[in-house]
């Protein structure tokens, strides 16, 4: 039976690519916060744009681990563990970053701010890295094993296809970013996004581009080659609507350049879901890897009620928060006198936690 | 130490501390919602500042609870590849479920509500919560589901040496899994409940040392002003002590859930994990008393080492059968059981690595499981007295100025925390040697199990492990140290801390300056 596990590797191809869409321009607004901001009242607006939104955003990746789990279960356990070491540092990333959002603005006090600025901005960057390096090898192949175990130590993975990979997603990341910036901000900030989109979208994309074309001309099928023209179109297609001032049909742009690339490294190397660089013999595919039709039925009923219904509220979320953010919509950072540390100390508090004055303009 | 032994304390920690955020998030944010649904039906500011209040806690503490599952979900691919390979089909798809069924829910809805105040309809930024409430729930149940399985496998047929998932409906309704999931969220709440209470008798208790409230002759309370410290008006006072009734209250009713759903739990594992029980006994001969203390050498797996210096006849059997005549099974009884059913060594095959051939001991580690066990019992009970005291003192309307009273809200808040660690620790370590425990009423399928020794990633070397558990520790107690100055900080500041237009003493001019203006409006209530 091997319809339903290509249907699930179609729909892990899904979560993946909803997760670099969704999270990709989150994680590129991170990286933005200590690059791309000028200010402290830029910083916050940049992460007020993704503010109501990342942590769904984040769901995204753990459904898909989740999905590849239920679904293939040796494919999660060979890839998981064979990147041990860079997974561990994408789990730090991902740790340091969620915390800096809520905990960043909790005190008024600037070194409070710049230390979470940069767990911010390095961890959006390691995680990217991480995971891009990660989905490369996924498509090229760790050396595994009969068993599915890498062999070669603890940096085996450690190659240059894990690099261009890293540096796909946090190019694409940074440049997705921008667009999503000059969608949602206005006046200077959204005219420099504007102007950082149309600059560097060659740069930041060209990563994505050679893995694509690394692995359909390793495994060339020519649905693969039409899709890598279709991504080629969209992004030209993004940097013109981009010039021409129509943010938002550049922003969609870019999703049609993530969607149709990733697309055409996944059914390049379909139906292979980790290729082993050691023997082909030890390939795992879409059959050897996935879970009984039992489970794979259940889970696809499951996700025939759940998968809309999760983009319908999503939809919703971004449909609330429509409007674009500029300074003036936020609300001033202040400082709270402590209601029982004023009382211990008397009545005029010292300086460090108490009542600066919450006017100061940066 | 091998790679093994690493990746289990590994798990350990990790799921230890993931499960100091989880049931704060879950049972403060029920009582969060009910104090929100109270503000809409009366109107009540009251109301609105404990929502206020106790929601900037509870999304202090949510955050880590995000942050730190990831780590749960990547480990099993990382650290335990065999694992993940044995169970695939039937344990991935709860945990698949998780997070599209209700943790999309629980985060995209909480987004909502932290960005929503003022900018959605107030019945649906209401409902909002709600929703993300009931994520959270849900979230519990998929997660205990997948745990339970690994505690009483049921509804797989063993295929080609692997479980296959034939039958969904008895995997998410494992007995196991429901009296988990009925104990988790009492748990939950009792944890909730014991915070407000401690941190609103904090605040009570400051209020009558610094003289706002002072007590008639009737030992009524005065509710009193004060015109120099933030935040201190009459209002203060009702959101103190209605909180910590309200807690005190949560408290005590979820207190007696978990020790309905301990009792009906501790049934079922008499039945599936009888070596469990027996090691929570330190019961080493068959009988019917329940070991009130036990002493014997600490760390020793040895039953002779055992002597039980107080005993409640009857009681053991009560527990597990409820009579109190049945002999109940001790661990010298047990061990040749288990040893003629799972064998006495572990097989010679090449995915034990090392350890092939090795003689299994299916004695837990005594001491952990016999403290476990009386410490999740002891702290959970001692949570419940702390709150009956609180409702008993406070019947007047405020505490004693009593300093050592003051120690009643630390008993609150930190003893549930306990109960809650040290029964997840009973929990998991019982369950050794196996990582899938067998199921003995399984028929024909006895051998869906898995010994912890085999689930270990094969590929991964000891070094990696090890930076990985010192990588992820030394993070952890940072930033446990940062969340708990954090939490310490908005908890003294009071409910000013959320709501910093209550400062009756800043003057109105200190904000009025800004860029705002007419978009005033349009400003986002809570924002980074």
């Amino acid at each position: 039976m091997d319809f339903l596990p290509t249907l699930w590797f179609i729909l892990i191809a899904v979560l993946w690519i909803g997760y670099l869409f969704l999270e990709g321009f989150d994680l590129g607004v991170g990286m933005l916060m200590k690059t791309f901001a000028r200010g402290e009242k830029e910083r916050r607006v940049l992460l007020n744009t993704v503010g109501p939104v990342w942590d769904g955003n984040e769901v995204w990746l753990l459904t898909a681990g989740g999905a590849t789990f239920a679904a293939f279960p040796f494919w999660y356990a060979s890839l998981f563990s064979a990147l041990y070491i860079p997974l561990v540092f994408v789990l730090l990333g991902l740790i340091f970053r969620a915390v800096a959002f809520e905990y960043r603005g909790k005190v008024h006090n600037d070194t409070w701010r710049t230390v979470w600025d940069w767990a911010i901005a390095l961890g959006s960057l390691v995680a990217a890295f991480g995971i891009g390096a990660m989905l490369a090898l996924t498509t090229t192949g760790l050396p595994l094993n009969e068993n599915g175990d890498r062999v070669g130590g603890a940096f085996a993975w450690f190659t240059w296809y894990a690099v261009i990979g890293g540096l796909a997603i946090v190019g694409f990341a940074v440049i997705h970013a921008a667009a999503f910036v000059a969608l949602k901000t206005d006046g200077d900030i959204r005219h420099r996004a504007r102007r950082l989109v149309g600059r560097w979208m060659p740069v930041g994309l060209a990563p994505m581009a050679v893995w694509a074309i690394a692995v359909a001309l390793e495994n060339g099928k020519w649905f693969s080659w039409l899709l890598i023209a279709v991504a080629v179109a969209a992004a030209v297609t993004s940097w013109a609507a981009n010039r021409a001032g129509r943010e938002g049909f550049s922003f969609l742009a870019m999703g049609g350049f993530l969607l149709a690339g990733a697309a055409a490294i996944f059914s390049a190397v379909y139906p292979v879901v980790l290729p082993s660089t050691l023997d082909p013999l030890w390939n795992l595919t879409v059959e050897n890897a996935s879970s009984s039709s039992y489970t794979l039925g259940l889970m696809s009923i499951v996700a025939a009620f759940g998968v809309p219904l999760v983009l319908a509220y999503q939809a919703w979320t971004y449909w609330i928060f429509r409007k674009r953010i500029t300074a003036a919509h936020l609300p001033e950072p202040h400082d709270f006198a402590p209601a029982v540390a004023l009382a211990t100390a008397g009545a005029a508090p010292a300086g460090a936690t108490g009542t600066t004055p919450t006017g100061s303009a940066s | 130490m091998e790679a093994l032994e690493i990746a289990r304390w590994q798990f350990g920690i990790v799921t230890v501390y993931h499960f100091l955020m989880v049931p704060l998030t879950i049972g403060l944010g029920t009582l969060v919602a009910i104090l929100q649904t109270r503000w809409h039906k009366t109107g009540n500011e009251a109301y609105l500042r404990m929502t206020k209040f106790w929601g900037k806690l509870f999304l202090i503490n949510f955050i880590m609870g995000v942050a730190t599952g990831i780590v749960q979900e990547f480990q099993f691919g990382m650290a335990w590849s065999e694992y993940s390979r044995f169970v695939g089909d039937v344990f991935g798809a709860p945990l698949a479920m998780e997070a599209l069924l209700a943790f999309f829910v629980e985060s995209t809805f909480l987004g909502l509500w932290i960005f929503g105040w003022k900018k959605l309809p107030a019945k649906v930024h209401l409902a909002c919560l709600w929703i993300a409430v009931a994520g959270s729930i849900v979230s519990a149940y998929f997660i205990l589901v997948a745990n339970s399985w690994m505690q009483h496998p049921v509804g797989v047929e063993m295929i080609d040496g692997r479980p296959v998932m034939v039958d969904a409906w008895a995997v998410f309704t494992n007995n196991t899994a429901l009296v988990a999931f009925f104990h988790t969220i009492t748990g939950a709440l009792a944890v909730a409940g014991g915070f407000l209470l401690g941190i609103s008798w904090y605040h009570l208790w400051r209020r009558r040392k610094d003289g706002i409230d002072t007590v008639d002759a009737n030992g009524r309370v005065v509710v009193g002003e004060s015109a120099t410290i933030p935040g201190r008006d009459k209002k203060d006072h009702s959101v103190w002590i209605k909180s910590l009734r309200f807690g005190a209250v949560v408290a005590m009713i979820a207190f007696a859930g978990s020790a309905i759903s301990g009792d009906l739990s501790g049934k079922l594992m008499f039945e599936q994990q009888p070596m469990k029980m027996a090691a929570a006994e330190a019961a080493c001969h068959d009988g019917t008393g329940f070991s009130i203390l036990s002493i014997g050498n600490v760390g020793s797996r040895d039953c002779s080492d055992v002597v039980a210096v107080m005993e409640i006849p009857g009681l053991l059997s009560f527990l597990a059968h409820n009579d109190f005549t049945t002999d109940i099974k001790g661990v010298n009884t047990l061990i040749p059981e288990y040893q003629e059913k799972y064998g006495t060594h572990l097989p010679d095959d090449p995915m034990y690595g090392a350890r092939a051939g090795q003689e299994i001991n299916y004695v837990p580690i005594m001491p952990v499981t016999y403290w476990g066990f009386r410490m999740m019992i002891g702290f959970g009970g001692l949570a419940a007295a702390a709150a009956a005291v609180a409702l008993w003192l406070t019947r007047k309307g405020t505490v004693p100025r009593s300093k050592g009273l003051m120690r009643l809200a630390l008993v609150g808040i930190l003893a549930p925390f306990g109960a809650n660690a040290a029964g997840w620790i009973f929990t998991e370590m019982g369950r050794q040697p196996f990582v899938v425990a067998p199921n003995p009423a399984m028929s024909g399928v006895d051998q869906v199990f898995m010994f912890t020794a085999a689930a270990v990633s094969p590929g991964v070397s000891a070094g990696e492990v090890i930076f990985s558990l010192v990588a992820l520790t030394t993070v952890y107690a940072v930033l446990l140290v940062v969340e708990v100055v954090l939490l310490t900080k908005f908890i003294r500041g009071g409910v000013v801390s959320a709501m910093p237009e209550l400062d009756q003493t800043k003057k109105k001019d200190d904000g009025g300056n800004g860029p705002g203006g007419e978009a005033d409006d349009d400003v986002l209530a809570f924002a980074y």
